[in-house]
């Protein structure tokens, strides 16, 4: 009996472990490992403050199919050179091919004066369910003043989530009568709202007509609770009433410590073949890698497409495919009852034109529309029903330059 | 896709003002490039982080982002909020004739 061992059923995790269930021989027994019983819909998170849906978890068992062996521990070291999982408990569980799919987590500690005696009052994060809770508590009980959301630093999971929050947040208190009371900042390192320049063009005027003020190139090195204040590296210093931050995240500390991540416990991984690039026995994708791409679920789900088929490739003892193009699309949830798409990939930029097919669509690209919102709520659907389960989703796994073009601002 | 002249050599460039050639770089063109984004004089300080962040990008095929550069250079972040001011991930980089960090994704 081959063992194939998947650590961590997230998003990425969950996926690859069904498909993967569909396509090895009898003779591999797939093992999930993740100590969490319930599968959390991350991207539901963004609308909790709000006052959406609290259902955003499922019991794990209902994610994965039949015929995976799933392990409800934690990880607490990996042993590449003696391929074994040693777990929390203790026990060690060995693998002839290991993917690696333990996501991002977190680490507010790592900012001084982001933990304390504020959090949950003035200081809040919605990037865990507890987290997403206490500031709708906070949110339905503002008085008015500043709220400023900060990204400490990059990479994040979902890097356009903090620009969604403001938009929604614009949505929230004007809806109330309240948005005179409110003023919003968004504070980024990055030089400039989205990270790709073609969005910054195409959309700036969405920070404009809402009334968000933007401080760009602004690395948070420490929180002063008490004050109401986040500071920069560079000394600038931005005063709040209420501070929603998007900690700086790290890959899983295990990752780190066995050599096969970088300095900030990411998962150095081809990008191309989603092999670790230390050990060709272990596969990463997802937000646990050190890839230059968005840590987004649509990632994932195009990444998944080609693991499985290198993960396949590998059990038969063939070379992988180089076939991974780092294609993303994201729903950015504008406020107002509508929503934007983009579609990018390593070499292109988000362009206009229709989605998934040319013409027709029936996405718009690059702009806002009531119809975007609509995919964006009908996703969770998606999510539960066909992109966890890995059934077929008509989508091209790489990006389609068809019917796509330049913004016209882009061509001089 | 523009051309900019840099220390008498012509230098293609991205839109951001990145070198599209690596092999385009000279150490002259970085001063060239270091000066007019106002980095100047460049110091013994700026010049281990420009060799860290070259050296770097060769061993990874991507250059490095501003946490791994603090983390592997010896350069504390907030010497390199001083020795580069703003963005001082995607300032070096610029100035080291490497592309724009992608870890701003």
């Amino acid at each position: 009996m081959k063992n194939a061992v998947i650590i961590g059923a997230g998003t990425a995790g969950t996926t690859v472990a069904n498909r993967l269930a569909r396509r090895l021989r009898r003779d591999w027994m797939l093992t999930v490992v993740d100590p969490a019983p319930q599968h959390l819909y991350q991207p539901g998170l963004l609308f909790v403050p709000f006052g959406g849906r609290l259902d955003v978890e499922r019991p794990r068992g209902r994610t994965l199919r039949g015929g995976i062996r799933w392990i409800c521990e934690s990880v607490d070291r990996l042993h590449p050179e003696a391929r074994r999982v040693v777990l929390g408990n203790g026990d060690a569980i060995p693998y002839d091919l290991l993917v690696l799919a333990s996501g991002a987590r977190t680490c507010p500690g790592e900012t001084p004066g982001l933990v304390g005696t504020e959090t949950g009052g003035t200081v809040h994060d919605f990037y865990t369910l507890e987290g997403a809770r206490a500031l709708r508590r906070a949110l339905e009980s503002f008085p008015g003043g500043r709220l400023v959301v900060d990204a400490v630093e990059m990479p994040i999971k979902c890097p356009v989530a903090p620009l969604e929050f403001l938009f929604l947040a614009d949505d929230f208190f004007t809806r109330r009568g309240a948005r005179d009371r409110v003023e919003l900042v968004y504070a980024t390192p990055l030089d400039a709202a989205f990270t790709k320049p073609a969005c910054s063009r195409a959309l700036a005027f969405l920070l404009e007509e809402k009334g968000i003020s933007l401080e760009t190139e602004f690395s948070a090195s420490e929180v002063d609770a008490g004050g109401k204040k986040v500071r920069s590296y560079d000394g600038r210093e931005i005063a709040y009433d209420l501070l929603v931050a998007v900690p700086v995240h790290r890959g899983a500390a295990y990752v780190e410590a066995s050599g096969l991540g970088n300095e900030m416990g990411f998962a150095r991984t081809d990008p191309r073949t989603l092999l670790c690039k230390a050990d060709d026995h272990v596969f990463a994708l997802g937000d646990a890698t050190d890839l230059p791409v968005s840590k987004a679920g649509s990632v994932a789900h195009f990444q998944a497409e080609v693991l499985e088929e290198n993960v396949v490739r590998a059990a038969a003892g063939k070379s992988p495919l180089p076939a991974s193009d780092g294609h993303a699309n994201c729903f950015i949830e504008s406020g107002r009852g509508k929503a934007l798409l983009i579609d990018f990939n390593d070499t292109t930029e988000p362009l206009f034109g229709t989605f998934p097919l040319p013409l027709v669509g029936p996405f718009p690209l690059l702009k806002e529309a009531r119809r975007n919102h609509w995919g964006k709520l009908a996703f969770r659907s998606l999510y539960w029903n066909f992109l966890l389960p890995g059934r077929p989703i008509p989508i091209p796994n790489r990006m389609s330059m068809a019917g796509k073009r330049q913004p016209a601002s882009a061509a001089a | 896709m523009p051309t900019v002249e840099y220390a008498g050599r012509a230098v293609r460039t991205s839109d951001e003002g990145f070198l599209l050639d690596p092999a385009e770089w000279t150490r002259e063109v970085a001063e060239a490039i270091a000066k007019e984004a106002g980095v100047w004089p460049l110091t013994d300080a700026h010049w281990t982080v420009i060799d860290f962040c070259r050296a770097d990008a060769r061993r990874e095929g991507q250059p490095p982002g501003l946490r791994r550069i603090s983390t592997n250079s010896g350069v504390d972040m907030k010497t390199l909020y001083r020795l580069f001011p703003k963005g001082p991930g995607r300032l070096a980089a610029r100035i080291a004739g490497l592309p724009k960090p992608q870890s701003c994704v």
